[in-house]
């Protein structure tokens, strides 16, 4: 189905998503029948707990995990039908940044390798100009080329691998970067540079972003519009402040109210979320939140909400939503 | 702080010998829990939260060395033998880390691991601490616990395993329990949970405990008293009412400032704190926050603020150059 129409064809567009992982006799229902589009210049902010989804998504968009069914159409193209030089060269215009910043580089090259390596696939033969595109690249998120090109992952901290991850990102001049989780191992301060960064630079290269996170309140501050996963389906999409303002599926608004507010006259209510999410192995019939939704009947238990409008640009996916 | 002292944490220093120099971990710090209170411990990654609380749990790296005293219960926890703070651990003293493998087996299942710590604090035979086992998980949240008897601890989720650790933690009724960053590792959704469980635990228990975070947003409903650190040190200290409607350390006010706020607009720049904590190999010779301080002065270079009192006694903070507004509460 579409979810809404936009002013231009949209940079980013997901059809009917379908990811399954095969585990000895069983099926994880990873990602099931999703669809999103992604506008030219916008950032959509993907949330969700643990599991439920999120990075699946964003392997299978850039073909690292080959879905069951669907299309990812990207500026017009079906990446699931490309192989090989094709789907290389649309590679080289989709970047992916890591959740754990050190872990996702390399421990035994330097930085000016690792930073250099997609330039090096993308065959910029001129070393020459390679180490000018990493130098710059490097200045540009903040760092000191001259100090940190020579240097092992080891040696920075976890910020300091966060920016070196998105200059790699950067380096080929990309037009979509599909952040999963970029901050959600760094301390409150530093996520605070790395978010900053993250708009500067997009505004800077005029970059598309994808932006996964767990914390609604980390992904509000950078997006224009939210979407809203749970087990493996799309719960709710609409533009941020909206979706914050008025949110009109119920697991969205646990979320919202799972934010610690850092504001002591504020007590945080109690008991917001009825214990964890069920395993997509077996995942609940009609309505796969059910289990833990506080407004659930027998409906929701036989048929599987489709995803409707509740307002302008929003969309949800509940028979009895909150607005 | 209101009833009895149960913590006095007294002139502590934690110095570690690395190969570039010594490091000191914690920097004289002076703190006090009273029976039944919340403490929170707020810092940046690297300021000295988990080795504070290791120092009081004298449970350091064997070649760090501590200086100060510990005042716990009546007893100085530095002189006590290897056998008596053992047992106290067990007992009245108890601790839950960020990451719940530290303090589970995995080669054991859930229900030995219960059973085996209620017998060896409590002295229970094995139908009655089967029995307690089953009414802690319970209590944790945890569906269907007698089934959970048998697993082990890799078949449980991220935030099963620290509902597990909290079960083992409380099993024997403690004085004080340490929470290092409980809920870092774990979805906003499980945060909340634990952070209710922790809560409602304590106050049933009449428990006392210390809650280490990085957050500020995760004291804020949940604490009595706040106590920052930076680089080893208690840069400011206060009841939590007072600490959020008045905010003295400019360290204290930029920590709070670098979360998100739910109300700002997207796209809304943060007022990120500059650089990085100082290298604790390198002391700096004035204010630590001094190169990353949007109100140093020349002083601040110079000098090393101490813990001085604000209005009220219970408020203190190291600064030459207070924040005098009072800090807008972020809704
Ligand atoms: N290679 C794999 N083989 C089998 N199952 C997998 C594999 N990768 C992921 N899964 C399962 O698929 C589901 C979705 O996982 P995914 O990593 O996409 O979630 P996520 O939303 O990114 O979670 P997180 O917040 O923990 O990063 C989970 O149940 C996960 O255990
Ligand atoms: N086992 C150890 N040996 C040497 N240095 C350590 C050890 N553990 C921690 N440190 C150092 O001590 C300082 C304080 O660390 P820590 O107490 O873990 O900080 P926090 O818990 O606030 O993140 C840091 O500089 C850290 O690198
Ligand atoms: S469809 Fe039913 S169970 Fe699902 S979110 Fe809506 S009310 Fe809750
Ligand atoms: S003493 Fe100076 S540098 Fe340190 S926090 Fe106060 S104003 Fe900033
Ligand atoms: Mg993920
Ligand atoms: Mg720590």
């Amino acid at each position: 189905m579409m979810l809404q129409p936009s002013p231009s064809e949209p940079l980013l567009k997901v059809e009917n998503l379908v990811v399954e992982y095969v585990v000895g006799a069983k099926t994880v229902h990873a990602v099931s029948d999703v669809n999103l589009e992604v506008a030219r210049g916008e950032t959509l902010g993907l949330v969700g707990e643990s599991g439920c989804g999120k990075s699946t998504l964003g392997r299978a968009v850039l073909q690292l995990r080959r879905p069951q069914s669907g299309k990812v159409l990207f500026d017009g193209n079906d990446l699931t039908a490309m192989r090989g030089d094709a789907l290389r060269k649309m590679r080289q215009r989709v970047q992916l940044i890591f959740q754990d910043p050190i872990a996702s580089l390399n421990p035994r090259r330097r930085i000016g390798d690792i930073v250099a390596e997609p330039l090096i696939i993308a065959g910029v033969k001129d070393p020459q100009k390679r180490h000018q595109m990493v130098s710059d690249v490097l200045a540009a998120v903040g760092l000191d080329p001259g100090l940190v090109m020579g240097r092992l992952p080891h040696e920075f901290s976890g910020g300091q691998c966060q920016r070196i991850s998105i200059a790699r990102a950067l380096v080929l001049n990309p037009e979509f970067i599909i952040c999963d989780e970029p901050v959600s191992a760094l301390d409150v301060s530093i996520r605070a540079q790395i978010l900053n960064l993250l708009e500067e630079m997009k505004a800077r290269y005029g970059l598309t972003l994808l932006f996964i996170a767990h914390d609604l309140a980390v992904v509000k501050a950078v997006s224009d519009r939210v979407a809203v996963m749970y087990l493996g389906r799309l719960c709710e999409v609409g533009p941020s402040e909206q979706l914050f303002a008025k949110p009109a599926h119920p697991y969205t608004a646990l979320l919202i109210e799972a934010i610690p507010v850092p504001d002591p006259d504020m007590r945080p209510a109690e008991a917001v979320a009825v214990g964890e999410p069920p395993s997509p192995i077996a995942p609940p019939s009609g309505c796969r939140f059910r289990t833990r939704c506080p407004r659930a009947d027998a409906r929701c238990a036989a048929e599987v909400p489709e995803l409707r409008k509740v307002a302008a640009g929003q969309y949800a996916a509940c028979h009895y939503p909150l607005i | 702080m209101t009833g009895t002292t149960l913590l006095s944490v007294e002139n502590v220093v934690v110095d570690l010998p690395t190969p570039r120099g010594n490091l000191r971990a914690v920097d004289r710090v002076n703190l006090t829990v009273g029976a039944g209170q919340t403490l929170g411990v707020v810092g940046e990654s690297g300021c000295g939260k988990t080795m504070l609380s290791r120092a009081i749990l004298q449970l350091l790296p064997k070649k760090a060395k501590l200086g100060g005293r510990v005042m716990f219960d009546g007893q100085d926890l530095v002189s006590l033998d290897r056998e008596a703070l053992r047992k106290l651990r067990g007992r009245s003293l108890a601790v839950v880390f960020q990451d719940p493998m530290t303090s589970l087996n995995p080669v054991l299942t859930i229900g030995t691991q219960l059973i085996e710590t209620l017998q060896a604090h409590l002295e229970l035979d094995i139908a009655a601490a089967r029995k307690r086992s089953v009414e802690l998980l319970t209590a944790v949240g945890i569906p269907a616990p007698e089934q959970r008897l048998t697993q082990y601890p890799h078949q449980l989720s991220g935030g099963m395993r620290q509902r597990v650790a909290i079960a083992i933690a409380l099993s024997c009724e403690p004085k004080l329990l340490i929470a290092d960053e409980p809920t870092t590792a774990l979805d906003v959704t499980i945060q909340a949970q634990i952070l209710d469980l922790l809560a409602r635990e304590q106050r049933r228990r009449h428990m006392a405990m210390i809650l280490i975070t990085h957050d500020l947003g995760v004291v804020a409903g949940r604490t009595d008293e706040v106590a920052v650190m930076y680089a080893g040190r208690v840069v400011e200290r206060a009841p939590t009412l007072a600490l959020f409607k008045k905010m003295r350390m400019p360290y204290t006010e930029a920590l709070l400032a670098a979360i998100p706020k739910l109300d700002a607009a997207p796209h809304t720049v943060l007022p990120a704190i500059s650089g990085r904590p100082p290298d604790p190999t390198r002391p700096i010779k004035g204010c630590s926050f001094s190169p990353r301080c949007r109100y140093a002065v020349a002083r601040c270079h110079q000098e090393k603020p101490g813990l001085t009192e604000a209005e009220t006694p219970a408020h203190q903070f190291a600064c030459f150059h207070p924040i005098e507004m009072p800090a807008t509460v972020p809704a």
